[in-house]
């Protein structure tokens, strides 16, 4: 698998961290209240098709990553740095 | 207080472990004077262009290339550092830019020769063709499941900057493939 | 036997080799299946299941019965297909799953006994008494089963992985695919072209095949000078191409070398290619009858292959069977070739051919003769059934497309009724296109013309300029079949030859309602051996549409997935033998620790020394309790380098720490050291360490030497993701620094030896640091403690730390002291009750750890909002606490679980557990940290520890964790 960093260009799969659910990135205000709170820590969806995903090109340039990808194929429909999302 | 005779006597990352060749292909060690990684602070990028030009006519290298001039390089180091090589930045410069003394924590290695490229193809999962990587490419990859920075240099010498804890390790992995390759004929 | 001026292997270089103990004559360029040929050896093999005599069968990669064992000792390889490796002199081949002997096997009982094997036959008969399977019937089955064996040792071998790049890759070096591999190079394109066999040309060299008016052999090894002479081609010769990958990754297994010498020999290669052209030829396939497994009949394309290609006459009497034109070729070829052709027989009416040979039209081999070998075919022809002597029966089915790695990312193939085949389905490989006898068109003119279209088109797509390629010319002939799947009969008809499945197993399964393929494959086994049913598959199929009243386009296929040939494991793991599984890491004082006769243990990839054995010192808690005293009493030395340290700069510098850790760091002023806590966003302690401020924007953070990496993604997570507006930037400078705790009352009376500049309690009070100069270098000093002494690290630029290291220790010995190890080092601190992920555990919350105190109220930060979650704040949540024994001389065991007095030792009453031990020094007894329910208001009480798996139970009495000095005093003034 390969993986198109937005700075080094596309990169083997095994430079990569994968963190999970690009949720982590969107977090609440601390006072956003437990349903808000419980989601962003907590639920995820699990979607046979497109997600968006957290990745690190950790043994790359440390960029964190989101990554559209299709559960059903692995394709890769776009990447991002995480300030972008 | 410390007798002041008394000496503490360095040691380079790779005391003891290199020159190896095998074949056509010879790993040496280097030995910077300097490195220093430098991330400009926010609204700083043209200060510190304007500073490093000024003291040793280079400028922050675009995302994977590395520049030279005379005996200082400088290379794109990850998302938001470059490291200058080979001399020491001013102490002014910290006012423009986070600036790190990396001197100590790099082991530093020449990689040169013929099937340098047949070595490297073993170790490292990058795509390392002249027409991709060319002379003044830098990288951020792997060698094995080293974490390395790779650049090269001209078209058969690489130069590898892996943590100094690992040289040993580094080496060895070299050794290796360059034994096997060199068996290949 | 061999022919005269046939083939194309070096007859001027004669190479031997045993089978079975027994000399063999062969050639250069033999494979061991042609040598044996060429040798008149027939019987090669025994079954897997029934142990039946088998033969030669194939002249490729597909190969299903002459499965051999090669070489001796460490360097055995099992199950080598005897069609493609190649001899060289002294090669040791041995047949498989014989005993005692290929002739005479014990096992063959099983053929006798086949009625009750069927398929099924284990489901159904080792289901009870249930206690026989582990005792009785596994270890039988396990025995009986299997092919060849391993040697059970390490191989001593040299394999190797590597990564290659290009634009395009062929797969395969037919005349699809050099035509394909020409044109794409002609467009500017880089190109690997990959080939399993050793020469280019793929069937050109095993047929009579005319291009542009030469031979196809001579045309493929012109083609093949092309292709080397040009600079953006890369010719990978004997390397299969094992699997299709996310991403344009293909694996390739290249075969170097043989297993003599000390060369590689084998690669696993990872290909990245922008697109790729599949040119895999295809592969012919047998017809079922009655006892068509007999050694002797073979596929009507091998006997062309090892007629052309070794100038191997591979019977003296040959009879040729086969439902399509390409059966008439191999009757014509060895006709040519002086060979007798005894008969032609085709299941077609009306067979137009001009023959010199008895032609059988309308006509079916019905069964064979001959135990070890075959002797006799038996023909129907209408009502007639004659019987006529034969040694060999070429066999041709038709032709199945090589769609395997079209199949690798969940694609299936497609049925093409013209030819009777599975054809691959466009786009199942992403950037992937077919060309070749691969895609269903089996002529040479047609492999050319799609090779080059391919070609052309997949250029086209990566935006290279084409021009116009001259085609060769070469024949066109329409590829006609009408097909045979099972001829009608008694006795066993063979699919599945390496599985040992027949027609009966296939129409079994589906009466028994295992209608489905996949049902199918799964209860007759069938495709399920290594060779993946690549010349059985569709033949199944057919059968099964045929019991199940479907045609074979709705019966379905079962799916292919890599490896497309047997990879083997050693080459997988190559890179990660030995010292390779992971790299190390040294301190610079790992030599001086080494010559002191430490032992190391590994923390994460670092070694660090256990303890520091002296003379007269038996075991390591001597070692280890004398350097506790040393520590407690005058001072120690330790390599602290493996912690992480992360260099923080920028004007947000201090807002970004106050949001990374619990608590407070703006409010840190220069030159001092902070100890900090950080969260998960889940409200779990993450890591811990101490921050120092070396400036007004500039902090050196510590993590655990396991978290160094971790805690930087991390961080880096945060400013990236959650405070991209913040004006900071981290580095890592563990390898910069080498670090040295020094610790224990003279620590500053030793400091004070090797600084060029004295320091006082006024100067360097605790919890200070500052810019120091030893030996005129440049460090670090920081006054901190994880012993509870009165300590300091000092750091230095790495390349002095060896240098530093040994003179800390001289000065250190001076003063009664000395180098300490990790076991000391977590005896002092468990007296002291400090943190190590060991308590940290991921579980833990700073609430557990007695730290909820430290969490500012002021600030938001990670963690915060779910730390304070109810759940997370329940007293009745395991605590940390202190246990040390009631009785001094009983033990206490990390891992142990805690009970009250009076209660049962099961895992309901568990009220914690221990999560760190030591045996203490300074108390001579041993002590524990521990996490216990609502433990700090136990303190007092007693519990009881109990450790199922050492067959410990003790009586503790509960603590607070700070058993040594929890004033502190010892660590100020």
């Amino acid at each position: 698998m390969r993986i198109e960093c937005p700075h080094c260009g596309e990169r083997d799969l095994r430079e990569f961290y994968y963190q999970g659910d690009a949720t982590l990135a969107k977090r609440p205000a601390a006072d956003a209240g437990e349903d808000a709170w419980d989601h962003y820590v907590h639920l995820r969806k699990n979607p046979a098709g497109v997600t968006s995903e957290l990745w690190c090109h950790e043994r790359g340039c440390g960029a964190w990553i989101v990554v559209e990808r299709n559960t059903t194929t692995h394709a890769i429909t776009s990447t991002k740095l995480v300030g972008d999302f | 207080m410390a007798n002041a005779s008394a000496k503490l006597n360095a040691q380079s990352p790779c005391f003891g472990l290199v020159p190896i060749e095998h074949g056509t292909v010879r790993v040496v060690e280097v030995e910077p004077t300097h490195i220093s990684a430098i991330a400009p602070f926010k609204g700083k990028t043209t200060a510190v262009n304007k500073a490093l030009s000024a003291s040793f006519g280079v400028r922050l290298p675009a995302v994977g290339r590395r520049v030279e001039k005379d005996a200082v390089a400088c290379l794109w180091f990850d998302h938001s550092h470059a490291m200058l090589i080979g001399a020491k930045v001013d102490d002014s410069l910290s006012s423009l830019a986070a600036v790190t003394d990396q001197t100590d924590g790099w082991a530093v290695l020449n990689i040169a020769g013929d099937h340098v490229l047949d070595v490297l193809a073993r170790l490292v999962p990058m795509d390392l063709r002249p027409s991709v990587f060319g002379t003044g490419s830098t990288a951020r990859t792997m060698l094995q499941h080293i974490p390395i920075s790779l650049s090269r240099l001209n078209a058969d010498t690489f130069q590898i900057m892996a943590m100094r804890s690992m040289a040993r390790s580094v080496v060895h992995e070299l050794d290796l493939a360059m034994e096997n390759v060199a068996a290949r004929g | 036997m061999r022919l005269d001026g046939k083939g194309q292997i070096d007859r001027t270089t004669p190479i031997s080799f045993t089978f079975d103990g027994k000399r063999i004559d062969g050639f250069k360029g033999d494979t061991i299946a042609s040598a044996l040929l060429a040798n008149g050896v027939r019987l090669v093999a025994r079954s897997f299941k029934y142990h039946r005599p088998r033969g030669i069968m194939t002249a490729g990669s597909e190969e299903p019965n002459a499965l051999v064992t090669v070489g001796t000792g460490t360097e055995t390889d099992p199950n080598v297909r005897a069609t493609t490796a190649r001899i060289y002199d002294g090669m040791v081949v041995r047949s498989q799953n014989a005993f005692p002997s290929l002739r005479f096997d014990a096992m063959a009982m099983n053929d006798l006994a086949a009625p009750f094997f069927g398929a099924g036959f284990y489901y159904k008969t080792f289901m009870w008494p249930k206690k026989a399977w582990e005792k009785i019937y596994e270890p039988f089955i396990r025995r009986a089963a299997g092919l060849g064996g391993l040697s059970g040792r390490p191989s001593e071998r040299r394999q190797e992985k590597a990564f290659a790049f290009c634009d395009i890759l062929v797969i395969g070096g037919g005349p699809s695919g050099l035509m394909a591999a020409l044109t794409a190079a002609q467009s500017g394109a880089d190109v690997i072209l990959a080939d399993e066999n050793p020469e280019l040309g793929g069937r050109l060299g095993h047929d009579r095949v005319t291009i542009n008016e030469t031979g196809g052999r001579d045309w493929a090894a012109a083609m093949d000078a092309k292709l080397r002479a040009m600079p953006n081609v890369r010719i990978m010769a004997q390397t299969a191409v094992t699997g299709a990958y996310d991403g344009g990754v293909f694996g390739a297994l290249e075969q170097v070398s043989d297993s003599t010498g000390e060369g590689v020999q084998t690669c696993f290669w990872r290909i990245t290619a922008k697109a790729s052209i599949l040119c895999a030829g295809a592969i012919e396939r047998p017809i079922a009858f009655a006892n068509n497994d007999r050694p002797g009949i073979m596929m009507a394309s091998a006997v062309r292959g090892y007629l052309h290609k070794y100038g191997v006459a591979v019977g003296d009497k040959v009879a040729v069977f086969g439902d399509n034109d390409s059966a008439h070729q191999t009757a014509l070829d060895l006709v040519d070739a002086g060979v007798n052709v005894v008969a032609l027989i085709d299941s077609r009416p009306d067979v137009k051919i001009d023959a010199t040979f008895p032609v059988y039209s309308a006509a079916e081999v019905f069964d064979t003769k001959g135990r070890h070998g075959l002797t006799k075919v038996g023909i129907r022809q209408g009502t007639d059934e004659t019987w006529i002597d034969a040694d060999c029966l070429a066999i041709s089915g038709g032709w199945n497309p090589s769609v395997h790695l079209t199949c690798h990312m969940n694609g299936r193939p497609t049925w093409d009724a013209g030819i009777q085949a599975f054809v691959p389905t466009p786009n199942s490989i992403p950037n992937m296109c077919v060309a070749g006898a691969a895609s269903g068109v089996f002529s040479t003119m047609a492999a050319l013309e799609t090779g080059s279209d391919c070609a052309l088109d997949q250029c086209r797509a990566l935006g290279f300029d084409v021009g116009t390629i001259d085609l060769p010319s070469a024949e066109n002939t329409k590829y006609t079949i009408d097909p045979l799947w099972d001829v009608m009969g008694d006795g066993r008809k063979w699919l599945d030859f390496q599985n040992d499945v027949t027609t009966k197993d296939v129409r079994q399964a589906a009466q028994e309602n295992m209608t489905s393929v996949e049902h199918m494959k799964r209860y007759t086994t069938q495709g399920m051996a290594p060779d993946q049913g690549k010349n059985s598959n569709v033949n199944a199929l057919a059968i099964l549409a045929d019991a199940t009243g479907r045609e074979i386009a709705q019966t379905g296929t079962t799916t292919f997935r890599p490896p497309y040939t047997p990879v083997p494991i050693g080459v997988m793991g190559a890179g990660g033998q030995g010292k390779t599984f992971a790299p190390e890491r040294f301190t610079t004082s790992h030599i001086a620790s080494l010559s002191r006769r430490a032992p190391m243990i590994e923390t994460g990839l670092w070694y660090r020394p256990s303890y520091f054995p002296q003379d007269g010192e038996t075991t390591w808690r001597e070692a280890a309790d004398r350097e506790v005293n040393m520590v407690r009493n005058h001072v120690g030395i330790a390599d602290v380098s493996t912690l992480g340290k992360i260099d923080v700069q920028g004007k947000d510098a201090a807002e970004f720490l106050d949001f990374i850790y619990i608590n407070s760091f703006s409010t840190l002023r220069e030159n001092r050291v902070r100890y900090g806590v950080m969260l998960r966003e889940d409200g779990h302690v993450m890591d811990d360490g101490t921050t120092a401020r070396i400036g007004p924007n500039h902090f050196v953070m510590t993590t655990t030497t396991a978290a160094a990496g971790p805690v930087l993604r991390h961080m880096e997570f945060v400013h990236q993701a959650l405070k991209p507006q913040l004006d900071v930037s981290m580095i890592s400078v563990t390898e910069n620094w080498a670090q040295f705790a020094i610790a224990g009352p003279k620590s500053r009376d030793l400091l004070n030896l090797v600084l060029d500049h004295p320091i006082d309690n006024d100067s360097f009070p605790f919890m200070a640091c500052g810019t120091v100069s030893a030996f005129g270098v440049t460090g670090r000093l920081f006054r901190i403690s994880f012993s509870g002494e009165h300590a300091y690290e000092i750091a230095v630029p790495s390349r002095y730390g060896d240098a530093l290291y040994r003179m800390l220790l001289a000065q250190a010995e001076s003063l009664g002291g000395g180098a300490y190890g990790m076991e000391a080092m977590n005896a002092l601190r468990v007296e002291k009750g400090f943190l190590t992920h060991s308590d940290m555990d991921g579980r833990t919350t700073a609430f557990d750890l007695g730290l909820q105190g430290m969490m500012s109220k002021k600030k938001d930060f990670i963690g915060k909002t779910m730390a304070a979650r109810a759940g997370l704040m329940d007293p009745m949540r395991p605590r940390l606490v202190g246990l040390k024994p009631v009785a001094k001389g009983h033990r206490l065991t990390a891992g142990a679980h805690l009970f009250d007095v009076d209660a049962d030792c099961i895992r309901e009453n568990s009220l914690g557990w221990v999560s760190s031990w030591c045996h203490s020094p300074t108390f001579d007894h041993e002590l524990a940290l521990a996490f216990l329910k609502n433990g700090p208001e136990r303190i007092g009480e007693k519990i009881k520890l109990n450790d199922h798996m050492r067959g410990i139970s003790t009586l503790c009495e509960v603590c607070s964790p700070q058993f040594f000095d929890p004033e502190g005093a010892r660590t100020r003034g």
